[in-house]
């Protein structure tokens, strides 16, 4: 289990960009975080992933605070989806899901054959299988995308953090990885926080949504009760009409406009 | 069923083919390790003992390598060993420092223009070297002379500033702020190289002047042993870093999720990258464009991983460099140009060429 416990950050002395923040996501579950561009979403992430030091409380995995943890150890228990992912040199879409081993590997050793298998049941599982020998700058967004969650996947971590994976995809290969991430988590139990602004794939995959709006946890729960037209006021300024849709079988969310 | 079959029938071959991919793919690291290094290795040996047969007195490698004959009266020997071959240890040693430093510089600052002469580090270490053989008086620390101790603070101190510069802004670096830190830097430093050629007498002023140039001319063994100190203790630092480098270059926060332990990885990468590029300077002067040219070449030929393209770029680094001094030796032979005339005959069209493609 995840535990942020009363985290509070500021990256100069001036400005808090988190204040008293708390929230657990439970083994096996997906929990979206949402808040406006600028809110601290993104600041949390790197918390959690060790990446930054609170200035005050702190995140714990399983009862141990992420700080104490080498960044191997913390590598085989969190593994992180950037928000975009870029090579400099021309490496294959395996060598890219390979780099998911190295906090498994010791300083010399060389990746194996169970490697291999790992790496390929990754590639598997996000159905990215028939790109392995592609180079991974040729790819497309949406390509890229499910690759570099097949790299997070072959890190065998206990959680996966996904900073909005669909932010760059249209809107096909947005339901891509939406579903993809359901699957992930029904076939696998993978465990995952999810910071997005699409509020349509925090109502379909989430279990629990989180909101923050500058710095400050101000609602969670179930989607069914926290997406409601105050708290997207609230978070976006933005007057919206949100219903049940019998065909997506979940909450849709349409904007109608700037809130007056 | 017709239709059926002729849907179904194409699949095998695309079955196949997906293996065979596959297959060249799932190629075992250890194996391409083994190939790699043992191919490059093999052409730096042949270079090693092909390139000193050639000059004005014909040599034959049999009657070099006769044991038969005294050392003393087998002048073919003499030739070889004495008289030529520093020369081709000194270009393939220096070609090799200054190759994988470049494939350092490359991988850490996420830029493949990235390389000892482009950032201000090859200008560094010879504003290093200057100042030991001007001013200071001759002296040793634990094996190493004054000149590669030197150029290795000169070299050093250059990468601390372009690197500081870079990750002053708490975000990682931006390549932008680095190579133009590079050139300010360049700058900079040419101006002190200046100002110490216009102080110093006239006989040290001819010597530097000789040594900016860049020359293999090492006139026997001990500069080169005096450079293989700081060039070992690089290759131990080297020896760890193939894999975090590959990680690194996805971007230090994407490495560190993976498990690299980034600041460590940096300290170790920017000190083995100075010590190999101040033992290279020291030994011949500053010789650009082979930072820049030898690990674009590799990686065309074994791809990016930093396990093949570190060892095979240190490797053919010092093949091309030798390869390079046989140019400068013999193409407007009896007249011997200063090899680094040679490398930036190649290396500058080449530079500008990858930055035509890049920008495209």
């Amino acid at each position: 289990m995840l535990q942020v416990d009363n985290v509070s950050f500021s990256y100069t002395s001036s400005r808090r960009v988190l204040q008293d923040v708390s929230f657990s996501v439970m083994r096996g579950s997906i929990v979206g975080v949402l808040g406006p561009n600028g809110s601290g979403k993104t600041t949390l992430l790197r918390l959690i992933a060790g990446a930054l030091r609170p200035s005050n409380g702190r995140v714990t995995l399983e009862g141990a605070d992420v700080l104490t943890l080498s960044r191997r150890d913390l590598a085989r228990r969190v593994a992180v989806v950037p928000q975009e992912t870029r090579t400099t040199f021309d490496f294959s879409v395996l060598d890219i899901v390979l780099m998911g081993r190295y906090p498994h590997l010791g300083p010399f050793e060389l990746e194996g054959a169970s490697d291999l298998a790992i790496a390929h049941d990754a590639l598997r599982a996000t159905g990215t299988d028939d790109l392995a020998s592609r180079a991974f700058a040729t790819l497309s967004g949406g390509e890229k995308q499910r690759v570099v969650i097949a790299s997070a996947l072959a890190q065998a971590s206990d959680a996966l953090l996904l900073d909005e994976p669909t932010a760059s995809l249209d809107v096909g290969y947005q339901l891509d990885v939406a579903s993809l991430l359901a699957r992930l988590n029904r076939d696998r139990g993978c465990t995952m926080l999810v910071c997005t602004h699409d509020l349509n794939l925090a109502a379909s995959i989430c279990a629990e949504l989180v909101l923050i709006r500058r710095g400050r946890l101000i609602d969670r729960g179930a989607p069914e009760t926290v997406l409601t037209t105050a708290n997207i006021r609230s978070l976006y300024d933005v007057d919206a009409e949100i219903a049940y849709h019998p065909r997506a079988r979940r909450l849709t969310v349409v904007p109608i406009g700037r809130a007056q | 069923m017709a239709g059926r079959n002729d849907e179904v029938r194409p699949k095998p071959d695309a079955t196949v083919d997906r293996e065979k991919v596959r297959r060249k793919a799932d190629r075992p690291i250890r194996a391409r390790m083994i190939a790699t290094v043992g191919g490059f290795g093999a052409l730096l040996v042949l270079m090693c003992l092909l390139a000193p047969l050639a000059g004005t007195t014909h040599i034959s490698l049999v009657r070099a390598f006769d044991r038969s004959q005294a050392f003393a009266d087998n002048v073919d020997a003499q030739i070889f060993f004495i008289a030529r071959l520093p020369r081709v240890a000194a270009a393939a040693i220096v070609g090799a420092g200054l190759a994988a430093a470049g494939v350092v510089f490359q991988a850490l600052l996420r830029n493949p223009l990235a390389a000892p002469e482009t950032l201000g580090v090859s200008i560094g270490a010879s504003v290093g070297a200057m100042v030991a053989i001007t001013f200071l008086p001759p002296f040793s620390i634990g094996g190493l002379s004054a000149v590669p101790l030197a150029s290795f603070a000169g070299s050093l101190g250059a990468l601390a500033i372009v690197y500081g510069l870079s990750a002053a802004r708490g975000r990682g670096m931006s390549s932008t702020v680095l190579l133009l830190g590079g050139v300010v830097l360049t700058t900079f430093l040419g101006a002190v190289v200046n100002f110490i050629q216009y102080v110093s007498d006239f006989s040290q002023t001819f010597r530097t002047v000789r040594w900016l140039m860049g020359s293999l001319d090492v006139g026997g063994y001990a500069p080169i042993a005096a450079a293989l100190v700081p060039l070992a203790l690089a290759t131990f630092g080297y020896a760890t870093l193939p894999r975090a480098l590959d990680l690194m270059s996805l971007g230090p926060e994407a490495a560190a999720a993976r498990g690299v332990d980034v600041p460590r990885a940096e300290r170790i990468a920017l000190v083995s990258a100075s010590l190999s590029t101040g033992a290279a300077v020291s030994l011949s002067g500053p010789i650009g464009f082979v930072g820049i040219v030898v690990p674009h070449l590799v990686r065309l030929m074994v791809g990016a991983d930093h396990r093949l393209v570190l060892p095979a770029s240190a490797l053919f680094g010092g093949a091309f460099l030798i390869g390079c001094d046989l140019v400068a030796r013999s193409a407007l032979a009896p007249i011997e140009l200063p090899v680094g005339i040679v490398t930036a005959f190649i290396g500058g069209p080449f530079f500008l060429w990858l930055l035509f493609t890049r920008l495209r």
